[in-house]
């Protein structure tokens, strides 16, 4: 039984059928990439799983719990977080801020009210995102406005968000698209140093074969709306179907 | 013992809170430059029932920032919290007691009530919409308030205190005349004059009960700006999806910034009705939901200090430039020759008396254009200048506005 359970979902968009009949599931401590050519439904399916679309039909369960019908907000409580296709930053808040906002959330819950407190006080919560930005290389840029970082920055930033929050799933969508090549290996890097050090899962959609391949323990292949293999990546590679789904149908001759 | 706090804050607001404390007090001084008599004694803003003013739309201001520079939310209703707050107080004068004290604390829960009720639907959309809700609002309460709700409201007349109300509090004491707003029976009209170099200091107790509360208001406010939930507010401005998907409901987070400066709106109505003791719809009309919109933007949205400055600016342009009238400017300029005179008479005209509000818009529009920030960027701007020395070197020196641009606001979105 992996972390994730995904059963029988669909979903439909008026006479468009995004998705049909997906089974998926990810087990505690891989990385389970879900690659597929244009509108195959990977970011919908993504979508599901974090409570911004509801399917019509299957089940969620996360870690044992029905994810369904749950507000992003209460998702994120049960340990999920999310890193976004552009990064998804405060933008006008400072690199520390930033970081201080997901502790909060973690220790308080959705909602407290805390307007007399001083932020000073917290020194437990500055101690922890202080660490983590430490690991992540980022401490240096802690008083800078996130919104005047570059774009692999801004992308580390959110990561750092994310696990910051010791999140037991953590779902990227194409958290290297529109990157130039260094910024892609470094974001790689990234991933692979955070996978071995900590228990974690990671999900991840993506289109860059060369950042699945390098990260992924197991790789389904979403066409059309449904999964079409699901693998470990050296599987994958010369896998047929996968071909035709990307590439076309082969002609016989 | 370092980094001891003192009342919470640290050393830079502390410093700031002990400023403005000062400037509070010595309003009555400062605010009254010329001597009397002299030409320029017209300027003089040192009147109680101008600083009053002063004090409680600062109040309501910073109110209504705590909304709109922390979160965005930009709300177009807010007078109708001053109205509620005014009628509030009001009915308390009338069955309890003329002491101000309970008058304006039912004046805060009931606006706090209110705006719970408004803010609760309202806040259901944002942007564009959300103003017009809170506009759709208030102008439903000001209707109200001239029609179906006549018995709390006293329709038109405006709600009055009347020798046969009932006071349960201050019956012993009641003479043949009306009574006045108090303070454990120090009278709010009263003032003491002091007269210094020619100059005529009126120190109202009225005014000073008001810059107290102000002082308060402003503390708390400061105090919420420096909070983890301060921080929240700023949060849901910045990026309201990364927030949910952050675990963070953002939703009780606006509600309560909204009922929060609801309540400082009501604050200010129930210090209204305190300083004269009535209450009409007209407070709640859009004008002046609009007034504190500008004075807030005028004076830096999302700055401590802005708001109060605008309130201070406004205030000031429509009690002193309303009242130079024709005959005032042709005191003014009587030196010049007829001809011009009359045409200069006639342009400026134009800017003072019934047409302060030209000057007022001349003044929004320039502000805005320039100084984006308001009011708060020019005075740093100009502390920078003076600090860094006059030479104006090349626009690479030192800050460069180009390659650190201000953060703009971001649209979320996938």
């Amino acid at each position: 039984m992996g972390i994730l359970e995904v059963k029988g979902v669909g979903k439909r968009f008026g006479g468009l059928q995004a998705l049909g009949d997906v089974n998926l599931s990810i087990e505690e401590n891989t990385v389970h990439a879900i690659i597929g050519p244009n509108g195959a439904g990977k970011s919908t399916l993504l979508n599901c799983l974090v409570g911004k679309l509801i399917p019509d039909e299957g089940s969620v369960t996360f870690a044992g719990t029905s994810v369904l019908g749950r507000k992003p907000h209460e998702i994120n409580q049960l340990g999920i977080s999310r890193v976004f296709q552009t990064p998804e930053i405060f933008g006008d808040l400072t690199v520390m801020e930033n970081m201080m906002i997901p502790c909060f959330a973690k220790r308080d819950g959705a909602f407290r009210m805390h307007a007399i407190e001083n932020m000073e006080q917290e020194t437990g919560l500055i101690e922890k995102a202080s660490t983590m930005l430490q690991d992540l290389g980022m401490y240096e840029k802690r008083d800078m406005i996130a919104s005047s970082m570059s774009r692999g920055d801004k992308r580390r930033l959110e990561i750092a968000m994310c696990l910051v929050q010791e999140p037991k799933l953590l779902l990227l969508d194409e958290p290297t698209a529109g990157m130039a090549r260094a910024d892609t290996n470094n974001t790689i890097a990234l991933l692979k140093q955070i996978k071995e050090e900590r228990d974690i899962t990671i999900a991840i959609i993506e289109h860059d074969m060369h950042v699945v391949f390098s990260l992924a323990d197991r790789i389904t292949v979403l066409a059309q709306g449904t999964p079409l293999v699901e693998d470990t990546p050296d599987n994958i590679k010369g896998h047929p179907k996968v071909k035709e789904a990307y590439l076309g149908e082969t002609q016989q001759v | 013992m370092l980094g001891k706090k003192i009342l919470g804050l640290n050393k830079k607001d502390t410093r700031f809170l002990l400023i403005v404390i000062a400037l509070t007090l010595l309003t009555p001084v400062l605010l009254q430059p010329f001597a009397e008599g002299s030409e320029l004694a017209q300027f003089n803003g040192g009147y109680p029932d101008l600083m009053q003013k002063i004090a409680i739309f600062g109040i309501f201001a910073v109110g209504f920032n705590i909304l709109f520079g922390l979160t965005g939310y930009l709300s177009f209703g807010h007078a109708a919290f001053l109205g509620v707050g005014s009628y509030a107080a009001v009915w308390m004068m009338k069955l309890l007691t003329m002491n101000v004290i309970p008058a304006i604390l039912l004046a805060m829960v009931v606006s706090g009530l209110f705006a719970a009720a408004i803010g609760f639907v309202s806040l259901r959309r944002s942007g564009i919409y959300f103003s017009i809700l809170t506009l759709a609002f208030a102008q439903m309460s000001y209707k109200m308030a001239y029609s179906v709700l006549t018995p709390l409201t006293n329709g038109e007349t405006g709600l009055q205190l009347s020798l046969d109300d009932p006071r349960v509090l201050d019956r012993a004491i009641e003479g043949s005349s009306l009574p006045v707003t108090n303070i454990f029976g120090l009278a709010m009209n009263a003032s003491h004059k002091v007269e210094v170099l020619g100059r005529v200091f009126t120190f109202n107790v009225g005014y000073y009960f008001c810059a107290v509360i102000a002082v308060i208001a402003f503390y708390v406010a400061i105090r919420l700006f420096r909070s983890p939930f301060g921080m929240m507010l700023r949060a849901v401005k910045s990026n309201q999806q990364r927030m949910t998907y952050t675990g963070l409901d953002p939703k009780p987070y606006t509600l309560a910034a909204f009922v929060i400066s609801g309540m400082y709106a009501g604050l200010a109505g129930g210090l209204l009705a305190a300083m004269d003791p009535l209450a009409g719809a007209d407070r709640m009309l859009w004008t002046a939901s609009g007034e504190v919109v500008i004075m807030t933007i005028l004076g830096g949205a999302g700055t401590l200090m802005g708001p109060v400055l605008g309130a201070g600016v406004i205030k000031y342009l429509e009690n002193i430039f309303s009242k130079i009238n024709e005959s005032v400017l042709h005191s003014w300029f009587h030196w010049l020759p007829d001809g011009i005179e009359d045409v200069v008479i006639w342009v400026f005209a134009r800017f003072t008396g019934e047409g302060w509000h030209l000057t007022l818009g001349v003044t929004f529009m320039l502000v805005v254009t320039f100084l984006p920030g308001g009011l708060v960027e020019g005075l740093k701007r100009l502390s920078k200048r003076i600090r860094e020395g006059k030479t104006k070197r090349d626009k690479y020196d030192g800050s460069d506005p180009e390659h650190h641009p201000a953060p703009t606001k971001r649209v979320a979105g996938e």
